[in-house]
């Protein structure tokens, strides 16, 4: 569903990726784990078109979409939680669900996915006309995937999903993305420093170091992998 | 008393003019973060808009007269926030990626190349022209207090567009779009938005206020020149401060304070040649003590 193909990214004369191709299979959860800096949030950000591509291309659903304008890749139905879940702090809870649909117009639909986002996320609804600003990590977070569903996006890319919040939330959070993938049929590619959880839930992962692909294999066997063990699943 | 209300009618409609050209520069803020100094200009070019156009519609519809007016204020708009979107494509667009201060002195480039290019005398002229009498004016006599039917316009005029200004921005699906984008340009762009559109809009509509800013305030000055645009832009410059830049309604209360201050500043004799002085010297008081301005919240830079 989602093609990589050498893809490289420098941000001024520093070369962030080296040709990195990944593949993310339709109705899949695929996740990208590496330590800091070795380019996980940059290929996404360069899927999205929040970023330029210098070389490589990116392939959606067959369709070349390399070096798009990030609003465009939306409304082909691949999107973007990004790092630090950037919701509208300024904005309620409701209006942040809004500002997902914005590129469509069924409104009878967007009523129905605003209820199918409280039903996975109760707790937004508790704070329906709350600004988003006051909301804990973990609740931004919900947020943050409830509005990307709002666009109804066919394939969704996580960044740190757990990044700052407690850990009883993350379970949930975890929870939820699984559901989503089973339930709605939703592509996933995440991306998440606690490799431990995240290959817990996935079907096939990327191991990245600075820049490139390091190993890639199932979720399974990366598990079990020796060097994977030994350097990011903590021995 | 009598002093007193007169003054306050007086400043009320001077500070609703600056309150309507205040907002065009916390909009603009809002979404760019930086200062539009050619915003003065688009309101000078409301007013010389009216100029021009007044003569073709007094063929048409009699003049001075409501409808009239209104629809010599509706073209010279629409003019103007097509100026302003195109200011923007042109001069601010290019731009996008640099740092602030690279924008910032750009948009003084732009309103000196439009006040220098309008005073010559193939364009407008640099010489003051009169304005014409686009409404029937009267003067009421209530309470031994004088009230212009122009400043009651005005204080009415305003207090409409603020009104649809809020909707606009609340209730709105663009106006969603403008507090996003204003808030995380990124975030608002992975939700489907054209970012180009909404600050090309935000332009647009920043002008229009300017115009109708522009058009009212050459009603009730002595003529129209090129530069008119420069005080009463630079004051609501400084109201938009004075109330918080980048807060909507903190434009609209800092334009009728400032108004309000100059006014009563300049009533009181002898110190009329002062007024300005008392004004920003008030004005200072109050940053001093809040230097996010009335209604602006202390934000943190991010790191």
């Amino acid at each position: 569903m989602l093609e990589i193909d050498h893809l490289e990214v420098s941000y001024g004369s520093i070369r962030a990726l080296h040709g990195i191709s990944l593949k993310v299979p339709e109705k899949s959860i695929v996740t990208l784990i590496g330590g800091n800096g070795a380019g996980k949030s940059t290929t996404l950000r360069s899927i999205s078109g929040l970023i330029k591509v210098r070389a490589g291309n990116v392939r959606y659903d067959g369709q070349d979409i390399t070096n798009k304008p990030a609003h465009e890749i939306v409304a082909r139905g691949l999107c973007h939680v990004p790092e630090g879940r950037m919701v509208f702090a300024n904005l309620t809870v409701m209006e942040n669900l809004h500002m997902g649909a914005y590129l469509r117009k069924d409104r009878a639909g967007i009523a129905s996915d605003i209820e199918y986002a409280f039903t996975i996320f109760p707790r937004l609804k508790e704070r329906i006309s709350q600004l988003a600003g006051t909301l804990s990590g973990g609740e931004q977070q919900m947020l943050a995937i409830a509005r990307a569903l709002m666009s109804k996006p066919r394939c969704l890319m996580l960044d740190e999903p757990s990044l700052g919040i407690a850990p009883i939330l993350v379970r949930s959070i975890f929870d939820q993305i699984v559901a989503i993938n089973k339930e709605r049929g939703l592509t996933i590619l995440l991306v998440e420093q606690n490799a431990n959880l995240a290959l817990s839930i996935s079907h096939y992962g990327y191991v990245l170091e600075t820049g490139s692909v390091l190993i890639e294999d199932t979720a399974e066997a990366l598990r079990k992998d020796p060097q994977v063990r030994a350097a990011y699943l903590g021995g | 008393m009598e002093w007193f209300l007169q003054q306050l009618i007086n400043g009320l409609a001077l500070g609703s003019i600056y309150a309507l050209i205040a907002l065009g520069y916390t909009m603009v803020y809002g979404v760019l973060r930086f200062i539009n100094f050619a915003h003065s200009d688009v309101l000078m070019l409301g007013a010389f808009s009216a100029y021009y156009v007044a003569p073709a519609i007094e063929k048409v519809l009699p003049l001075p007269s409501v409808l009239g007016a209104l629809v010599i204020i509706l073209i010279s708009t629409l003019i103007c926030a097509g100026i302003g979107m195109l200011i923007e494509f042109l001069a601010y667009r290019p731009l996008r990626n640099r740092p602030k201060l690279t924008v910032l002195i750009t948009a003084i480039g732009v309103s000196l190349f439009i006040e220098f290019t309008c005073q010559h005398k193939s364009v407008f002229g640099a010489d003051t022209k009169p304005f014409p009498q686009l409404l029937p004016a009267t003067d009421f006599h209530v309470l031994g207090l004088i009230i212009s039917s122009n400043d009651l316009l005005v204080v009415f005029i305003t207090a409409i567009l603020l009104t649809a200004l809020w909707f606009i921005v609340q209730r709105t699906k663009m106006g969603t779009a403008m507090r996003a984008v204003s808030f995380n340009q990124q975030a608002a762009a992975l939700m489907g938005v054209n970012i180009n559109k909404i600050i090309s809009f935000t332009f647009g509509l920043g002008s229009a206020l300017a115009a109708i800013a522009g058009i009212l305030y050459a009603l009730k000055a002595p003529g129209i020149e090129p530069l008119m645009g420069v005080q009463p832009g630079l004051r609501a410059f400084v109201a938009a401060v004075l109330g918080g830049i980048g807060n909507l309604p903190g434009a609209a209360l800092g334009g009728l304070l400032l108004g309000l201050l100059e006014t009563f500043a300049g009533g009181i004799s002898g110190l009329s040649n002062y007024r300005d002085g008392i004004a920003f010297a008030i004005l200072i008081l109050i940053l001093l003590f809040k230097p996010a301005g009335l209604l602006g919240k202390a934000t943190i830079e991010k790191v």
